[in-house]
């Protein structure tokens, strides 16, 4: 068989075939692998609320909302419930300061807030330097761990810029990065929960107003 | 030429990686470990094998003057399936490869094979050549990810082979893949002369 001619109505018919024809594969293949991939970021990201906040037995990724931080930005916060009781939130927080780029972090906070857990989320920092912060910000040696922060006395810095954390060896700018996206995520937690025994009611009433939203 | 030629033509003869040095910017990129050396030669060599067989199919009812748009159309659906197929079953994988997924797309491999192989000869030649070719770049990742991860953090695939102080960590980044591809061809180079 000889090759089709160049001529316009080829041309014309034989690109518009090929591209139905790809547009149909990629619609089957689309519905195919949309429930999965749904379904993958959902347990993702229930894993990272489990990781970071105390036990409870709510959905907070049902029941988030969003809260200002303050440097006027938004974040995400899930409030973690043990019985109807608030015992903590985790705040999807991020931060344009890294070193390759932004970083995600899902930060959890007690309701007394003091920093509980951390697990980074997303991040395009050095490998082998920066891309050590998922340990380094854990390991309780020196000044590096920030686990059981409290941070209603003032922001985490790193030593280099006067504050008590140990910023990661030779990965400074992205220690910095982290520690910004930690503070992000505290001062988020702290607008809406005005720190004292309040935290649960005003967490509670975001809840009951959003419910009353929906009915 | 008999398959079993096309297909060590592609393994040997003319390595993408080796012989050829095309793709480099996936090879560099991507191999920071074994693992992801090969999932991205994986990857690749699904798209060229089913790229390949479908525009052989198709070569005769492709006028010249749009063989460029309607190869590409087709190089870019198998790659969209790939990218959406791996966010759905293996998303740890998919967040480190990222965008070099999509990329696949514009692989020089990929459509100097349809060009220069596919177009011209039968579907069956053409998926060995795929195959091949394929294998070819996958093998050639896979061994250069597994050395950078060796002698950049003493591991192969996890394993730890030797104590990790003994790594250094420019084999991980980016100037140790030029180093460790520069040896890797001069090798390939001497034992093929040989």
């Amino acid at each position: 068989m000889k090759r089709l001619q160049s001529n316009l109505p080829n041309m014309f018919l034989s690109l518009t075939l090929i591209c139905v024809a790809s547009g149909a594969i990629l619609a089957s293949v689309n519905m195919k692998t949309l429930e999965p991939i749904k379904a993958t970021q959902e347990k993702i990201l229930q894993q990272a609320i489990k990781d970071v906040t105390p036990e409870f037995n709510n959905n907070p990724a049902a029941e988030s909302y969003m809260a200002v931080t303050s440097d006027g930005d938004s974040l995400k916060i899930y409030p973690a419930k043990k019985d109807g009781q608030f015992v903590g939130a985790a705040v999807e927080s991020n931060t344009e300061k890294g070193f390759g780029g932004k970083i995600e972090v899902m930060v959890g906070f007690d309701a007394k807030g003091k920093l509980l857990n951390y697990t980074v989320l997303k991040h395009s920092e050095t490998p082998g330097l920066g891309a050590k912060m998922q340990e380094w910000f854990r390991m309780n040696k020196n000044k590096q761990s920030v686990l059981g922060r409290d941070l209603t006395k003032g922001n985490l810095k790193v030593t280099k810029d006067g504050g008590d954390v140990d910023a990661i060896t030779a990965a400074t700018i992205s220690s910095r990065a982290f520690l910004n996206a930690v503070n992000r995520a505290y001062s988020a937690y702290a607008s809406t929960d005005a720190q004292s025994g309040a935290s649960a009611q005003s967490a509670d009433s975001t809840s009951i107003n959003k419910g009353g939203q929906q009915q | 030429m008999s398959n079993l030629k096309i297909l060590l033509n592609g393994l040997i003869t003319e390595n993408p990686t080796f012989v050829l040095i095309l793709g480099m910017c996936p090879t560099l990129a991507t191999t920071t470990s074994g693992l992801n050396g090969m999932s991205m030669g994986l990857a690749t060599a699904f798209v060229l094998i089913c790229s390949n067989m479908v525009i052989s199919a198709l070569k005769n009812v492709i006028p010249d003057m749009v063989h460029i748009p309607a190869y590409i159309v087709v190089i870019a659906t198998f790659v969209t399936v790939v990218q959406m197929c791996m966010q759905a079953f293996v998303p740890e994988l998919y967040s480190k490869l990222g965008l070099f997924i999509p990329l696949i797309v514009v692989n020089c491999i990929v459509l100097g094979r349809a060009e220069s192989f596919a177009a011209k000869h039968s579907v069956i030649n053409s998926a060995f050549d795929g195959i091949g070719i394929g294998l070819g770049f996958a093998g050639a990742l896979t061994l250069l990810g597994s050395l950078r991860e060796l002698l950049g953090t003493g591991k192969v695939f996890g394993l730890t082979l030797m104590p990790e102080q003994y790594g250094s960590l420019i084999f991980v980044l980016a100037p140790g893949a030029f180093i460790v591809l520069g040896y890797l061809v001069a090798i390939m180079n001497k034992l093929r002369k040989a």
